[in-house]
């Protein structure tokens, strides 16, 4: 080390201060920090909802809640979890940051539809909390009809639109990136040269622009039903109920690979960075993203298996889910051949990589026995399926998630947080996660079904790990919040590049200045070049 | 930066070519064709909207970049709407099982 | 296009454009990443309006003769004459965008103030036909009336008719209210051969509505017209 880096003097935080500078900017860092601080929020609530049904569950009677507020626990948590945390999650804060820096871009193809993405976010969440405080919803994120439709006397008008209308926040950031990647990519910059984390954001806004029209089209035709007496999937008129659920499970379906596309993205920058070494199979890993994208519309109806689907499109969906395994197990072991014999150093955002590997394999292969026909009639509607998809959207979605997030953090704001206290987080989130999420599968498999708020007697110690876990992953979610905040001010000053990373984003100052680049960089290297020099180097560091 | 310009006369020509293509379907509406008035009707939407989306709308001049994601969108709503069909049309055909001795 | 090139290398560093962001660094760049931006755009519009053509496939199969009842109901005469009001609108919506290309300024603002008078003219029938819908009670819901012994399924029909025409209306309304801007900014002369994008991006956009158009007019009004 030469000397000790200094901040640099003017950075995107500090050119123009107050309310005003924020709301009305088009910088895209700025709007991706005031994403993360909406999301953060987002996820705290939702995470409230979820302690309420994890403290509900520790009996085996219904003794905290009756079973309507129940309901309305679960369904609050899982609205506030899938739309107003996990989608923008990854892509909205990390790729709204780095993609542009990543590309040698000074912004976001569309700065204006950032914003504006950004206000229509706030909407929806508007209407959300004119629900949550109008008494709550009670259907399940699903809002499946007719239940949604006629039955539920709770607010399932402004819930539903609230996610009708984050879905056109999540159409316009997916169709900026996807201009953004295809237009504004400096000189040199090639395909193959881009970044995997701009790859698997491709994806992601594939799905996005793809799938969140037909789920927006579904709400309306259920608003049409709910607010005017239409009848589109009314039994009584004769319309199917489950068609909502195709065209539901459309986009639902896919919605989880919005999740974790972006999440792998992260993987691959870490992967390659902590272990010194150029990722294995770079155009593999590439392309996996893209059949993940696509596979994953080809598979919704394994959600419908029980629900009276024919039994012929049912062994059809069944074979086709299988198919998204592919591509993930390719990544997957090509992260495991990027790791050997490379100089693998475990800091922070290492830590939740392995993390992801172990919960996103569990969850990847648990997959496998929900897409097999035979084994679903079993454990569909129960917590097998419930344990199965946290292991994916927060084992895998969350890990990825926080380990983005200790990645770019000294980018993001240019100070390092602690060290310790980040990786006794990143061990409590791992832990807490297992103990919270594992014996749900076995309470699955022994039959316990999902939604209910009473239980029998036999099931309680197992639940009581489970909430038991919950608090510990509580504690690991909230340490970061207290060294994040106390790095902002505190924390020593990172400099450009302390992990002695490769990507164009750690070439630009930390904090990055406004415009990012002074001059347009031209691109001549390929990705993740790590030189045995480079390691040397920063191994010292 | 102009793009491709048409020809006026282009214009003038799909336009006519689209109006006597309504007036096709709803004559052919009016005649019994049995179970072929459907197909007929949407083949000739189909017609219009290509005539469309080739000329008003210039993909026949544009990028490939914009013929791809035109292509992409049919694609993904041929899978929307063929694995959609998949199932209705395979409704109430049971798997029979082999009866036990 | 590769004249275009040409232009932006000629000119991109020594006068830029009154109309270049400073994200970008040609007008080229600026004008491909808006085209694209508008089909994509226009591709979440066709898988959005895809769930509904199906769930109308889906029971128009189902329930065959309630749907030819139901839409015989509909006049054809004003749905043909709305078809062809739109298509006129998508031909002179063509000819804004060509007038643009061409620095035409009087014209594009005559194509463009044509091209909205036409699908007010539309919305004006819709209108009519909607108000005719509501006195005989053929808005599905409570007040539903209908003898036939379908009258149940012809409520679907309905629905169906009603979101979806009603979410075109919507797209036309939301096409005259950009049209108006466009032409406002046409009128105060900010367009030229080298920066007409938001006239040729409203054009994409309107002929998609029309696109739409095309295929609801028979798969609503022409169900079963021969007997």
């Amino acid at each position: 080390m030469l000397d000790t880096p200094k901040l640099p003097e003017r950075h995107y935080l500090n050119n123009g201060h107050g309310l005003k500078s924020w709301l009305l900017t088009k910088d895209h860092k700025r709007i991706a920090i005031m994403y993360l601080i909406s999301i953060s929020a987002m996820f705290l609530l939702g995470g409230l909802f979820a302690g309420a049904v994890r403290l509900e569950l520790m009996t085996p009677e219904g003794d905290l809640f009756l079973a309507d507020t129940y309901n309305k626990m679960f369904t609050m948590h899982g609205v506030v979890m899938v739309f107003f945390f996990l989608i923008p999650s990854t892509p909205a804060v990390l790729g709204n940051f780095l993609i542009p820096p990543m590309i040698g871009a000074k912004d976001l193809a569309f700065p204006r539809i950032n914003l504006l993405s950004l206000y229509i976010f706030w909407l929806g969440a508007a209407f959300f909390f004119y629900a949550l405080f109008a008494g709550g919803v009670d259907t399940g994120w699903t809002f499946y009809t007719p239940f949604s439709s006629f039955s539920s006397n709770t607010n399932v008008i402004p819930t539903a639109l609230g996610a009708f209308i984050s879905g056109f926040s999540s159409i316009l950031t997916g169709l900026n990136f996807i201009v953004t990647i295809h237009r504004m990519r400096a000189p040199g910059l090639t395909w193959f040269r881009l970044p995997l984390f701009v790859w698997a954001h491709y994806a992601t806004s594939l799905i996005q622009v793809l799938g969140t029209p037909v789920v927006a089209i579904t709400i309306i035709m259920v608003f049409v039903e709910r607010a005017f007496g239409f009848g589109i999937f009314d039994p009584t008129r004769g319309g199917d109920p489950v068609l909502f659920q195709h065209l539901f499970w459309f986009y639902s379906h896919p919605a989880v690979y919005i999740m974790i596309l972006p999440a792998m993205g992260v993987i691959s920058e870490i992967v390659s960075t902590f272990s010194r070494k150029t990722i294995f199979g770079y155009s593999f890993v590439a392309f996996s993203s893209l059949a993940i994208a696509v596979f994953g519309f080809i598979v919704w109806a394994h959600h419908m298996f029980v629900a009276g689907i024919s039994t012929y499109s049912a062994l059809v969906f069944s074979f086709l889910s299988f198919s998204v395994a592919i591509p993930s197990a390719v990544k997957t072991f090509n992260w495991a051949a990027t790791l050997y014999k490379g100089a693998i150093s475990f800091e922070t955002p290492m830590l939740y990589a392995y993390g992801f590997f172990g919960l996103f394999l569990i969850g990847g292969l648990t997959g496998l026995f929900l897409a097999t026909l035979g084994t679903d009639i079993h454990l569909h509607d129960t917590y097998f399926v419930v344990s199965h998809f946290h292991y994916i959207m927060v084992g895998g979605a969350i890990m990825g998630y926080l380990g983005g997030l200790h990645f770019w953090w000294p980018k993001l704001v240019g100070r390092m947080y602690s060290e310790f206290l980040s990786r006794v987080s990143a061990i409590l989130v791992f832990v807490g996660f297992n103990l919270t999420f594992f014996p749900q599968f076995i309470l699955g498999y022994m039959g316990m079904p999902r939604r209910y708020h009473a239980y029998p007697d036999e099931f309680q110690v197992l639940n009581i790990l489970s909430s038991a876990g919950a608090g510990v992953l509580g504690i690991g979610y909230l340490l970061p919040v207290i060294y994040f905040l106390w790095s902002l001010k505190r924390g020593e000053v990172a400099g450009p590049n302390p992990w002695g990373a490769s990507g164009l984003e750690w070439q630009i100052p930390s904090p990055p200045p406004t415009e990012n680049f002074k001059v347009q960089p031209v691109v001549h290297g390929e990705p993740y070049e790590y030189t045995p020099h480079v390691a040397r180097e920063a191994n010292l560091v | 930066m102009s793009g491709h310009v048409s020809p006026k006369s282009l214009y003038y020509s799909i336009f006519g070519a689209l109006m006597v293509l309504t007036a096709i379907t709803v004559f052919a509406a009016y005649v019994n064709l049995g179970a072929m008035n459907a197909p007929i009707a949407l083949a000739i939407a189909t017609f219009k909207a290509t005539l469309v989306v080739l000329f008003f709308m210039h993909v026949r001049y544009s990028s490939r970049l914009t013929k791809l994601v035109v292509v992409t969108s049919l694609f993904f709503l041929a899978i929307l709407l063929g694995e959609m069909m998949m199932d209705y049309a395979s409704r109430g055909m049971g798997v029979v099982l082999p009866t036990l001795q | 296009m590769s004249n275009a090139v040409a232009h932006a290398e000629a000119h991109g560093h020594a006068v830029p454009h009154d109309a270049l962001q400073h994200h970008f660094e040609t007008m080229q760049q600026q004008k491909e990443a808006s085209t694209l931006g508008m089909w994509v755009f226009l591709l979440t519009e066709v898988l959005f309006f895809g769930g509904l053509f199906f769930a109308y496939l889906l029971y128009r199969v189902w329930y065959f003769d309630a749907f030819a009842e139901a839409s015989r109901t509909l006049d054809i005469s004003l749905g043909a004459f709305n078809t062809a009001v739109l298509i006129g609108s998508s031909l002179t919506m063509a000819l804004a965008v060509r007038s643009a290309q061409t620095n035409q300024r009087s014209a594009t603002v005559r194509w463009l103030i044509s091209t909205i008078v036409l699908g007010c003219v539309f919305l004006g029938v819709k209108v009519i036909e909607y108000a005719d819908k509501f006195e005989h009670h053929h808005v599905p819901g409570p007040n539903f009336v209908s003898e036939s012994v379908w009258a149940a399924q012809e409520q679907i029909f309905f629905s169906l008719y009603f979101t979806m025409t009603g979410l075109h209306a919507l797209h036309m309304i939301v096409g005259v209210g950009v049209m108006s801007v466009v032409t406002w900014m046409a009128a105060k002369g900010r367009f030229d051969e080298h920066y007409y994008t938001p006239v040729e991006m409203t054009g994409l956009y309107w002929h998609f509505v029309d696109l739409v158009w095309i295929y609801l007019f028979p798969l609503l009004y022409l169900v079963e017209r021969h007997n």
